[in-house]
């Protein structure tokens, strides 16, 4: 059950870090084997990137920098908390900065792509 | 419309009673001005439930014995109004989440206290009391950040609002850890290495992910996440000097 | 004391970590640019030192951050504990590593 006193935005960013940090954990060794494919041949690698031209591929891999741009923005979010002096009204801003920076990354991937 | 002069307006409120296997239990309660949700609880218990257990003592926020989880958020009972809180007219009262249930509304606080002892959280003097005492400048950055952190009532909200808390049965919690904080900002403390090493054990400072859940909960409006940071901040001084 | 090194070097990746992804970001939207090739990538990063080194930086600062977030992650979310969490996820590091300095050699050399 979701409890209602993880309802604040310190709690979601925390979330949304921990879920993209998983996420890219999980893709890197995939990422490292394909660009290691160019040991074989060029071949092997222009074969695996021609399967990511796939809308489906293409989507998951949108998605992937987009979370990148998530665990960055929320990332720098406890990098600031941690090692900023701050205040109380400040935690807001932090937490807003934090938000922002990922919309605004969210919203140049949706232009960009 | 309701005319309240004739029929008294009721709250649904739904109360734990027994312990880790108890249930939800509903009483109706008449609506009052000013109510708080200790006035409830007290009211059930004069009125309808004799046995309901729970704790209070000085019921104007001084103490910290009367928390619980007030529709799932932890709160001080006894300064928490029923009008900010009630959704609907409708209270769910639980004992604070994170601590072993004893009866209803009562929790085993021991691991509470415990794990302020593991932080360190008890003052080791400088100085005997036949030495005179130790002056110390109110204008100081160390003792302006142990002043913003020395007003916690021990009352386990920010331990019940930590999820860390609930994950890590290790994790000291931002209570004892922002005590951790003030007594290593306190000129007269003696133990400032033993304190850094308590506060780097496993479960210790660096395992908080600033949540700020205790922020958000803490009812006297302490900071345990700035503390905790500065505390990662001053270990990480201490590792780098070679003295963690 | 494990934990406070532990911190410090997820922080100082996390820090190191900062301007390299803005870079690959980059790097990223500028290579799809007209969709991607192999003879494209190779022909940039082959031979030359500078990515080597990027590439080279980027897989280490990884493969010290992620495996300590892994770490937390599983105590906290699995209650796996103890000395085997330890090695598996230092075994995780070591593999991020390992994969990571190839795939670098594979494109660069
Ligand atoms: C979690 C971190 C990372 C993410 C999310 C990521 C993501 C991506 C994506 C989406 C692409 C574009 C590929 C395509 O569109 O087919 C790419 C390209 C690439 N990545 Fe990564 N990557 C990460 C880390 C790394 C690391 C650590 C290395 C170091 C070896 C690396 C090396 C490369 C190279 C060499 C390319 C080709 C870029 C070019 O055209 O020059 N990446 N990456
Ligand atoms: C822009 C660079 C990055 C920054 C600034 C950054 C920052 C951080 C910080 C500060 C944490 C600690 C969170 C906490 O314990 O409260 C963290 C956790 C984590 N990071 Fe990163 N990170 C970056 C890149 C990456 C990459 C490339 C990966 C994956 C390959 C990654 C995977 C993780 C994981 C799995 C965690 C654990 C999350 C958690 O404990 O909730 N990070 N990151
Ligand atoms: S900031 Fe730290 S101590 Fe406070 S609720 Fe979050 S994890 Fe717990
Ligand atoms: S820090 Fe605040 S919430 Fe936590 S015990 Fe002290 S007074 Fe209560
Ligand atoms: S009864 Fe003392 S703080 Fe509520």
């Amino acid at each position: 059950m979701m409890r209602a006193s993880r309802n604040h935005p310190g709690w979601w960013a925390a979330l949304g870090h921990r879920l993209s940090g998983l996420a890219l954990a999980l893709f890197l060794p995939v990422h490292f084997l394909v660009l290691g494919l160019a040991l074989d041949s060029d071949a092997a690698l222009d074969s695996v990137i021609a399967w990511t031209d796939q809308p489906l591929v293409k989507v998951a891999e949108w998605g992937l920098v987009m979370l990148l741009t998530l665990h960055l923005g929320f990332g720098l979010r406890v990098l600031a908390l941690e090692f900023l002096p701050w205040r109380d009204p400040l935690k807001t801003l932090i937490s807003l900065g934090a938000g922002a920076s990922v919309l605004a990354g969210l919203l140049f991937w949706i232009v960009a792509l | 419309m309701q005319d309240t002069a004739d029929r008294e307006e009721m709250l649904t409120v739904e109360i734990w009673r027994g312990r880790e296997d108890g249930a939800l239990q509903t009483y109706r309660v008449p609506r009052r001005e000013s109510q708080t949700v200790l006035d409830v609880v007290t009211w059930v218990q004069r009125n309808e439930e004799p046995a309901l257990a729970y704790r209070f003592a000085c019921r104007v926020g001084m103490c910290g014995s009367c928390a619980m989880q007030v529709n799932g958020k932890p709160r001080w009972t006894c300064r928490t109004h029923v009008s900010r809180v009630a959704e609907n007219g409708l209270l769910r009262i639980e004992p604070l989440a994170n601590l072993p249930r004893i009866k209803d509304l009562a929790t085993d606080m021991a691991p509470f206290f415990e794990k302020w002892q593991g932080a360190r959280g008890r003052h080791e003097p400088t100085r005997t009391r036949h030495e005179p005492m130790a002056p110390v400048s109110s204008e100081s950055p160390a003792r302006k950040a142990a002043n913003a952190g020395i007003e916690c009532i021990n009352c386990a909200v920010c331990y019940a609002a930590c999820d860390v808390v609930g994950w890590d049965e290790n994790y000291l919690g931002p209570a004892a850890l922002n005590r951790a904080w003030t007594l290593a900002n306190d000129e007269r403390d003696a133990d400032k290495a033993g304190l850094l090493q308590a506060v780097s054990q496993s479960g210790g400072c660096h395992s908080c992910h600033s949540h700020g859940s205790c922020v958000e909960h803490c009812p006297v409006g302490l900071n345990p996440t700035a503390g905790i940071a500065g505390l990662k901040r001053m270990t990480l001084a201490a590792l780098m000097k070679g003295e963690l | 004391m494990l934990e406070a090194r532990l911190y410090l070097l997820q922080r100082a990746s996390a820090m190191l970590l900062v301007p390299l992804l803005l870079a690959h970001l980059v790097m990223i939207l500028y290579a799809i640019e007209g969709g991607l090739s192999a003879a494209e990538i190779l022909g940039r990063t082959r031979g030359n030192l500078l990515w080597a080194a990027f590439y080279g930086l980027f897989v280490t600062a990884v493969a010290m951050h992620a495996p300590i977030g892994l770490r937390n992650i599983l105590r906290e979310w699995t209650g796996w504990r103890g000395r085997s969490l330890d090695f598996a996820t230092l075994g995780f590091g070591a593999l991020l590593l390992g994969l990571g300095l190839r795939a670098v050699l594979a494109v660069t050399v």
